[in-house]
């Protein structure tokens, strides 16, 4: 382990510290100094935290995956607004579990995230050994069309962007 | 600070994204009210509310970029952070609940036995 190695262990994280505390306080050289003092000194604090190092292959890819991921939530968020205000009585709730293929512990956050940020689904457990999502969905229609789309939309994509 | 006019076009941007936001907020919360249980109400705060939150962020960065004729980041950052963070507090939440079998026999079906 070489010496930079060991100082910054993840230098895109610590460097999206410093570049976070310029953009919150006004530029100055005494804001970079110790924007740069805390970065390096958070990054070693939580690197324990990391589980491993995740290697986005794509980073073309992760943007339209986030592009379309604003879209959706914008659609999801009117879909769940009129569930809400017109058949909040008729409203079929349910939990299930989804197959994950993903395996690299930084696309799954991912993807759960995703999940709780999409049409009537929040990710509720992860179960590592058995490799499932626990989700419970707002109105349980189709539970093998959900986990088709889900699969598509956004287990793909991630895959392709993180080579998992 | 002098308040320079805006011209129409941005008010009217400005207006909707506060409007918008603030319906989306409204909705958050008539969800919350509304809905049986524990993990209905948790779609409330996860999905209306983060996206109303984040349109009157956006209202609020069009505004004070035009006041101070330089892009104001900040806005920018907590609606990043919000929409990274609601998320995981909306898994911690369900994940609690899960584990004191809040709502067991309640509306939602396939309530998992552990």
């Amino acid at each position: 382990m070489t010496w930079l190695q060991r100082w910054l262990p993840h230098p895109l994280f610590t460097g999206f510290l410093v570049l976070l505390w310029l953009l919150m306080n006004q530029f100055s050289f005494a804001h970079l100094l110790l924007g740069s003092v805390l970065a390096v000194v958070i990054s070693l604090v939580t690197q324990p935290f990391w589980p491993e190092r995740s290697r986005v292959k794509y980073p073309g890819k992760l943007l339209v995956y986030l592009g379309r991921l604003l879209l959706d939530i914008l659609k999801s968020n009117l879909v769940v607004a009129r569930r809400i205000l017109f058949q909040s009585d008729d409203l079929k709730p349910g939990f299930f579990t989804y197959p994950l293929s993903l395996t690299d512990d930084f696309a799954v956050t991912m993807l759960a995230s995703t999940i709780s940020l999409t049409p009537g689904t929040v990710s509720a457990h992860y179960d590592r050994e058995g490799r499932t999502l626990l989700i419970h969905c707002l109105h349980l229609d189709d539970e093998e069309a959900l986990i088709q789309d889900i699969h598509r939309r956004y287990e793909l994509p991630l895959q392709e962007i993180f080579d998992d | 600070m002098t308040v320079s006019t805006m011209p129409f076009l941005l008010e009217l941007v400005v207006s909707l994204f506060l409007i918008a936001g603030a319906l989306f907020a409204l909705i958050g919360s008539i969800g919350l009210a509304r809905l049986r249980d524990f993990f209905m109400r948790l779609h409330g705060p996860t999905k209306a509310s983060t996206l109303g939150l984040g349109c009157l962020l956006v209202g609020s960065l069009l505004y004070f970029s035009f006041q101070r004729g330089t892009v104001s980041v900040h806005e920018a950052i907590v609606t990043v952070f919000l929409f990274a963070t609601a998320p995981v507090s909306a898994h911690m939440m369900a994940k609690a609940a899960l584990f004191r079998g809040v709502g067991k026999g309640g509306p939602s079906r396939n309530y998992p036995d552990r």
